[in-house]
């Protein structure tokens, strides 16, 4: 695996099933009394968050935390970056406070590309979302929630999602999370469709490894996972699309679509979700929406990533569970 | 004022010949001419050109010293080769009225290196909503001929009509930068495959071909000219050369950069391939050089924008857009124009001396290589290789798209009125 985390399109086939393993042995850690691993002791995880987001840093600390790193939050708000001070400045104080990895989000596109790329720090840096590009975490998350629920917890060891279709649905053009999903899911050999109204996708789509619909109803019935995106309230005063009801009725997922997706199939959604705009009630709360599976596994995957990226462990380390009782 | 005898240069490219400069004017053209008591340059190898004519510089005096001054963008223009710049008006204050096209023409005069010709701005403030005192600048001792908000687009129809009819009583020309406002929003570079993936907002041709198509048909349906910067995309091409068949008195020029960069390096996610108009397409790079070997492309102009340090050593969203190009313009052009064979070197004089000088209406800039011309010339080694190294420009910014890149050719002497600027490759 490479040093940093920036996008998921860094991950080999390989890599990306080794993090999933890594991450159902993580699992099991959390389902014991003491959810702690020792792995991570002495090494510093700073998250650095130049955006809110409450429960992508939380995520990451109790990862952090449960692997016995030191952690750092780091907030944009009521600290010097909010007066002023510059990507760079705050990047060299962390590096001399020796941070081993930092965990980034950005409002700018590339900020945590250029916070690995620039000379500024040493330490592993992990792109916890950045713009309208990438969120390679979430992407694991979601896979790893598809593998789970889609090929089993068990028979899942090992596999990637190879045939399995994926559909996402929502407002691709600003969603990082959509970015990071394409490359990931693509790299399992999954089938990706991605439906939105034509406003909502980017000029340039073409070159990306998947499929593009305007209709969802298409789409449904030849879908494993359907992955609903957050809209955006205000993207309705730019004109993407004419009213929240008129995005709901075309491209919303409620009951009645629903009941029309293959049987065992799954409805996914990153959070924060909208009820009532892309996602109805009914669905949400749903045995098969996986919303909260996803923040749980979540803490498991952001496990799996750090402790990759810092565990100096090679591929093929010990399980972490193992570990554990050497340190009984 | 003493003799220089420029000895075997390759004037434009053609056969070796001498070149006597004699005071402010070349005395003498031909072969075997004595030296007397005249300094001899031996030339041997070399290109002569006529001094380089730039439509397109920020100098970024009065109000941004901390990353140009008129002293120091002089300096680096004559390193370049250049012998006259086009100042932009986008200064702090904004060169709106006659007292600051003023203020830039005398500081020109008084560095020396090359000569400073004011751009006055269209509208009031750059705004886009109040006609700026067109009259009083041109009046002014600037004698200001080429207007321009460059930096914003005149959007407004009504106004740039106003604009381009106005200033046929001096024999102005407005030059637009071409940018529908609305459409490029939150844009961050060109919009296409590789924004799609970068997740930056998308600066689309379509905001650049719009405006140009509408300026083209103003110009025509008032009868004024009208020059077009920055020219980025294959389509604004089509437009223009749509506009010049037509008869209309339509000009364009493109950037050293847009010959030779194209959105790919975006990918660095690294500001100093920041720019507005942003980085095209390999197939737009391509256009633009057929526009400008063909004639439909008028000529390249650098749009040299210096920015300092802080505001392109950051992430890409919070970058200033810009590119400092006067010390390089000339190179690219070699290796995008001359090396492709796409224009040999009487091409290169035309297209960054003649034709800027004519657009410009800028008198003793521009001329042939004969005698009674105005000695302003350029004398360029085009056998040199080497790689671009910053920490030498004479420019006070650094932001250069090509530290590191080995670029052919290099500009040994610069003569500004038979005084050298520039020296063996040194500021005189």
């Amino acid at each position: 695996m490479k040093h940093h985390l920036i996008s998921a399109a860094d991950l080999t086939r390989d890599d990306a099933v080794l993090i999933l393993d890594t991450a159902e042995e993580m699992a099991r850690v959390a389902d014991r009394p003491i959810k702690k691993l020792p792995t991570l002791r002495g090494r510093t995880v700073v998250n650095l968050f130049f955006e809110d987001s409450t429960r992508t840093r939380i995520s990451f600390e109790a990862a952090a935390k449960r692997l016995s790193a030191d952690v750092i939050n780091f907030s944009a708000k009521g600290s010097s970056v909010s007066k002023g001070e510059s990507l760079k400045d705050t990047a060299l104080t962390l590096e001399a406070m020796g941070a081993d990895a930092v965990v980034i989000r950005h409002h700018a596109s590339g900020a945590p590309y250029r916070l690995a790329n620039s000379g500024w720090i040493d330490g592993a840096v992990v792109n916890a979302g950045d713009g309208t590009h990438e969120h390679p975490t979430q992407a694991l998350l979601d896979a790893f929630t598809m593998r789970r629920r889609l090929v089993g917890r068990d028979r899942g060891i090992g596999r990637d999602l190879a045939g399995r279709r994926i559909t996402i649905v929502g407002d691709v053009l600003h969603s990082r999370v959509a970015r990071s999903n394409v490359l990931l899911l693509n790299t399992l050999g999954a089938e990706v469709t991605l439906v939105a109204p034509p406003t909502l996708v980017p000029i340039g789509v073409e070159s990306w490894p998947c499929e593009v619909s305007y209709d969802l109803d298409s789409v449904l019935p030849k879908s494993d996972a359907v992955m609903m995106l957050r809209v955006q309230r205000e993207r309705m005063n730019a004109a993407f699309f004419p009213t929240e009801r008129e995005y709901s009725r075309r491209y919303g997922l409620d009951g009645d679509r629903m009941a029309r997706m293959p049987e065992d199939s799954i409805v996914m959604h990153p959070g924060p979700m909208n009820r009532g705009m892309e996602i109805t009630a009914e669905v949400a709360d749903s045995d098969r929406c996986t919303a909260v599976e996803q923040v749980a596994n979540g803490v498991s995957t952001r496990m799996a990533v750090l402790y990759l990226l810092l565990g100096g462990a090679e591929p093929a380390a010990p399980a972490p569970h193992a570990r554990t009782e050497e340190t009984k | 004022m003493s003799k220089i005898l420029i000895r075997g240069a390759q004037v434009l490219g053609g056969a070796a010949q001498d070149v006597l400069i004699d005071g402010e004017t070349i005395a003498e053209v031909g072969p075997d001419i004595a030296a007397g008591d005249a300094t001899v340059i031996e030339a041997g190898g070399r290109v002569l050109l006529p001094g380089l004519v730039d439509l397109h510089t920020h100098l970024r005096e009065p109000g941004r010293e901390d990353s140009e001054t008129v002293l120091t963008g002089t300096k680096a223009a004559a390193v370049g080769g250049f012998t006259a710049v086009h100042a932009m008006a986008n200064t702090f204050p904004v060169a709106d009225t006659a007292g600051v096209v003023e203020q830039v023409y005398r500081l020109g005069k008084e560095s020396g290196y090359c000569d400073v010709q004011p751009v006055g701005a269209v509208t009031v403030g750059l705004e886009g909503k109040q006609l700026a005192e067109l009259g009083a600048m041109h009046d002014s001792a600037a004698g200001v001929k080429v207007f321009s908000d460059d930096g914003k687009c005149v959007d407004d129809a009504v106004i740039m009509r106003r604009a381009l009819e106005y200033v046929k009583a001096f024999d102005g020309v407005v030059a637009q930068h071409a940018q529908e406002p609305r459409l490029t929003e939150g844009a961050q570079m060109n919009e296409g495959v590789v924004s799609a993936e970068l997740g930056l907002g998308g600066w689309p041709a379509v905001a650049e071909e719009s405006i140009i198509a509408r300026d083209v048909l103003l110009a025509a349906h008032v009868g004024s000219r009208v020059h077009i910067c920055h020219l980025s995309t294959a389509g604004s091409v089509e437009i223009v050369r749509w506009a010049k068949s037509k008869g209309w008195d339509v000009t364009a020029e493109v950037t050293p950069h847009h010959l030779l960069l194209t959105d790919e390096l975006v990918r660095t996610y690294d500001p100093v391939y920041k720019v507005n108009p942003p980085l095209r397409t390999e197939a737009d790079v391509l256009a633009l050089r057929e526009a400008l070997a063909d004639g439909t492309i008028d000529c390249v102009a650098t749009d040299h924008a210096p920015h300092p340090h802080e505001d392109k050593d950051c992430e890409w969203g919070a970058a200033a857009m810009g590119m400092v190009g006067l010390e390089t313009a000339l190179s690219v052009v070699q290796e995008t124009m001359i090396e492709t064979g796409l224009l040999d070197w009487a091409g290169v004089a035309d297209r960054m001396s003649f034709r800027p000088a004519v657009i410009g209406r800028l008198g003793g800039h521009g001329r042939p290589i004969a005698p009674g011309e105005p000695a302003n010339l350029t004398l360029v080694d085009p056998a040199y290789r080497g790689a671009v190294d910053p920490a030498g420009f004479a420019s006070r910014s650094r932001n250069t798209p090509y530290e590191g890149r080995e670029l052919p050719g290099r500009v040994t002497h610069t003569f500004l009125r038979g005084r050298a600027t520039v020296l063996d490759g040194k500021l005189a």
